[in-house]
């Protein structure tokens, strides 16, 4: 029995305070060598922070870090890897255009031996045959000398895992390393993972995923408003309590809220015969394709309606949201919009028009599609509104001030004032702006691509409510989604996506997680599969 | 079989430097007699000496992500500080070449740490760099200073003997030589491959543990001290040291640089493409040359082209990394 004497790892009263905000308040943490130990919270609780002050990033104010009994400050991430804790990120950080083998070895190649030269020259076949030994320790083979980004994300985040190791950590850190995986390569990350818990390694996780932090780890420490809530068993802990203790909200009030909330548009909050009494079609889709990104598809879209988008990732729902928004050029199809008497159909060439139709499309990626982040709230806010009337119609500065008003009551976002640059909000409110923004516009039509991706659980019941709500107002919601379960609750109808083509629609009581998976496991096209593209890259990759 | 397209990606735009290379001496040997003869092709080196020295110090600057636009104005600098120095004041040129390099080091140096420390754009603190080492120029003298020392006068004479009349001359010779230690600082040192990593991604740099600040400086220094060089090789070039010289050279660097298959925004590209970016610039001058009744500023309408082309090129091998699914 691993007793308390064993700690790799001990964080004892770290305190860390910025202008205005006490980030972490006297927060005690211990990793133990052969676990794997989330951290868990909502944004802003201090999860980030606790990373940073344990990499290097930031100083703490007080409190220590005591690792294999020596107390360490480190002071740069370079610092913490030297000390033996390495860090792997969301984002992969390493250089994309560099070779595979040369990401694991950056700043510490080795040197050619035994030369009789007044000059040292790097080892290429040694970083090379070291590199493929690296990754063989996660059972990874693939050809090191290829560049970094020719490979498929998840097996950059292997070669950044490699590189860690190889480091010679005791630590490891993963930092939300699944959110940008599909089940496959979660599968694969996880595999990996149990792999270096066994060798001993003390592994420190971050996923706001459930189903995958309760699959993976051993114990789970929440933190929540920069405190310290607790430390627990994952064996021992139910969701309905951790997501309690998150929240910070007593397990009882939590309980019958989720009861008491609408489970979906048409089973609680319109009565099922209105809903069929005004089918007005706003949308279809009729055969709507490009050659390499999507095949033919066929929609049909109802005004007050929320259509479900699920499929793995990479099967081609961002692809579906491009074409039509007009981003992408369909080679085939057409859509036609009700009310627009264009027979020959409704001709998208780019997002302009596409806005100028009455849709609207919140990407998948928040910090490089959607938001700029230097400019206020008011001013992401207005941007869209502004384009749809015309650049050189100004709207004044009041009536700005009314609109943002409006909706940062409207749909809750928390800000101290509408002049805030947009990226000193939390993910979740700055994703809100964004909604904000195209709601501003009256879109007839909403594409959400992603919408409460990393973003915290409360702020992500609060955007699915504010779905619901859109919906009752007659606005047509196209949602996309890669939590199923999410799916479920928000939609009316779902089609379902695989391999670049649609396979399925599901539609009322049909939709269930279960029947979404089976339709994805059970629909399966050899043919299809032997030319998929990213999927079947990373899985042959790793697998081989 | 899989891999062969992606391997081809990355070496795009360094092979079509060497097919433009190749093209371009091809059409001239075809057009003109005796425009691929040893002879002519050692003037290429020799003529263009000055530019390759100061490009491969600029390759280094644009694989880091950095651009150094003072890099003509620290050639008139160095030439005119080295002709004053050993014509006016009667300084030894064994102590006058190791100052002059010393200064353009520094001064390199002196602008990275200004990038680094207050993270300024390294467009404008090069800017600046170009105006202060022009205006110390101008103010040192405005006349040209004619080199009469026998140091300067024998280097000129020297030639490296390669059978017949031919001979490689110094300058030549120092630009082979800054050539191949750019080659092995690039491909075969810590500090070279941390450049590339810097201009492919400066933050990852930072949290792989790299030195990123040390090595953002050091290029910058060896920018200048390339600088530096390539003003004393103007020296020996020209015999004279001239502060106005190389006005605009650094704008015919960053061409022989981009033109060489190094992508502007960093972190891919080769010191052996910027060699034969120089001397594809010194192939149109020469071509042109031959041509009697072209006026020279054709060469400038053909560069221009040329890297409109390679941009386009340039754009095309970015593209495929940056599409995601």
């Amino acid at each position: 029995m691993n007793s308390i004497a064993s700690v790799l790892l001990q964080m004892n009263g770290i305190q860390k305070s910025f202008p205005g905000v006490l980030a972490l308040d006297q927060v005690n943490f211990a990793l133990r060598p052969g676990e794997i130990h989330t951290l868990m919270g909502e944004n802003g609780a201090g999860k980030s922070t606790l990373i940073k002050v344990l990499t290097g990033v930031y100083p703490v104010d007080s409190g220590e870090i005591i690792l294999h009994g020596n107390r360490i400050e480190p002071r740069s991430p370079a610092d913490a890897q030297r000390a033996g804790i390495s860090t792997v990120y969301q984002e992969v950080n390493l250089i994309p255009s560099l070779s595979v083998a040369e990401n694991i070895f950056l700043g510490r190649q080795p040197f050619r031996k035994g030369l009789l030269s007044p000059f040292k020259i790097l080892d290429w076949a040694a970083m090379k045959s070291g590199a493929e030994a690296a990754l063989l320790r996660l059972d990874l083979r693939l050809d090191v000398t290829l560049r970094l980004d020719s490979h498929s994300i998840a097996v950059q985040q292997m070669v950044a895992i490699a590189r860690a190791l190889d480091v010679s950590a005791q630590v490891l850190i993963l930092d939300e390393p699944t959110s940008s995986l599909d089940v496959d390569e979660v599968k694969q990350l996880f595999q990996v993972m149990r792999r270096l818990r066994d060798q001993g390694l003390g592994i420190l996780f971050v996923s706001h995923f459930l189903d995958q932090v309760y699959e993976i780890s051993d114990r789970i420490t929440i933190l929540r408003n920069g405190k310290l809530i607790g430390t627990y068993k994952a064996s021992e802990l139910p969701r309905m309590e951790l997501i309690a203790k998150m929240m910070g909200k007593e397990l009882a009030d939590f309980e019958s809220a989720a009861m008491a909330a609408p489970r979906r548009v048409t089973g609680a909050d319109l009565p099922q015969a209105e809903v069929e009494r005004s089918p007005k079609t706003l949308l279809k889709v009729q055969g709507l394709g490009k050659l390499g990104s999507l095949a033919p598809v066929h929609l049909e879209m109802k005004k007050g309606e929320t259509l479900g988008l699920a499929g793995l990732l990479g099967s081609g729902r961002s692809e579906l949201a491009r074409l039509l928004f007009g981003i992408d050029r369909a080679d085939e199809g057409r859509i036609e919009l009700s009310g627009s008497q264009q027979s020959e159909g409704l001709s998208l060439s780019s997002p302009r028009d596409a806005v100028q139709a009455g849709f609207a499309l919140i990407p998948e990626d928040r910090k490089t599609q959607g938001i700029f982040p230097d400019l206020s709230i008011r001013e992401n806010l207005i941007l869209a509104f502004q384009a749809k009337k015309g650049w050189f119609k100004t709207l004044d500065l009041k009536a700005q001030y009314a609109l943002v008003e409006h909706y940062i009551k409207a749909i809750g976002i928390v800000a101290a004032s509408p002049e805030q640059a947009i990226k000193t909000l939390s993910g979740g409110n700055q994703q809100k702006v964004i909604l904000a923004r195209w709601l501003a516009s009256q879109p007839q039509l909403l594409i959400l691509d992603e919408p409460t991706r990393g973003i915290d659980v409360g702020a992500k019941a609060e955007i699915q409510k504010l779905i619901v709500s859109l919906c009752q107002q007659g606005m047509a919601v196209l949602f996309i989604s890669s939590e199923l379960e999410e799916v479920v609750r928000v939609s009316e109808r779902v089609v379902v996506l695989k391999d670049h083509r649609k396979i399925g629609e599901l539609k009322g009581t049909e939709i269930s997680e279960h029947a979404i998976m089976n339709a994805i496991a059970s629909h399966s096209d050899p043919e299809l599969a032997a030319a998929g593209t990213s999927a079947t890259g990373a899985s042959g990759g790793g697998g081989s | 079989m899989a891999r062969l397209p992606k391997l081809q990606t990355q070496f795009i735009p360094i092979l079509a430097t060497l097919a433009t290379f190749l093209l371009l001496g091809l059409m001239g040997s075809l057009r003109y007699t005796g425009f691929l003869s040893p002879g002519v092709f050692l003037n290429l080196v020799d003529d263009n000496a000055f530019l390759g020295i100061a490009a491969i110090g600029m390759t280094f600057v644009i694989l880091s992500g950095g651009i150094d636009l003072s890099v003509g104005s620290v050639i008139g600098l160095t030439s005119i500080v080295s002709a004053t120095l050993v014509e006016k004041h009667h300084v030894p040129p064994g102590v006058v070449i190791p100052l002059v390099l010393a200064l353009g080091t520094l001064l390199g140096a002196g602008m990275g740490a200004l990038i680094r420390f207050f993270e300024l754009a390294p467009f404008l603190v090069t800017l600046a760099g170009m105006f202060l080492a022009r205006g110390i120029a101008l103010m040192i003298s405005l006349e040209s200073i004619q080199l009469t020392n026998p140091f300067y006068q024998a280097v000129s004479a020297f030639r490296v003997p390669l059978g017949g009349a031919l001979g490689l001359p110094a300058n030549g010779l120092v630009f082979l030589g800054v050539l191949g230690f750019g080659i092995y600082l690039a491909s075969y040192t810590r500090f070279g491959r941390n450049t590339y990593a810097l201009g492919g991604s400066d933050s990852s740099a930072l949290l792989m543990g790299l030195p990123v600040g040390r090595t953002k400086i050091g290029v910058y220094a060896l920018s200048g001290f390339c600088s530096a060089l390539a003003g004393v090789v103007y020296t020996f070039y020209t015999s004279s040291g001239n502060a106005s010289a190389a006005g605009g050279l650094e704008l015919d660097a960053i061409a022989a640089v981009v033109i060489g298959g190094t992508l502007l925004s960093g972190g891919s590209g080769y010191i052996l493409g910027t060699w034969l970016g120089v001397l594809i610039l010194g192939m149109i001058q020469t071509a042109i040359s031959f041509e009697n009744t072209l006026s020279s500023w054709w060469t400038k309408i053909i560069i221009g082209g040329l890297l409109f082309a390679f941009i386009v090129i340039q754009r095309s091998v970015i593209r495929p990394s940056s599409k995601t699914a």
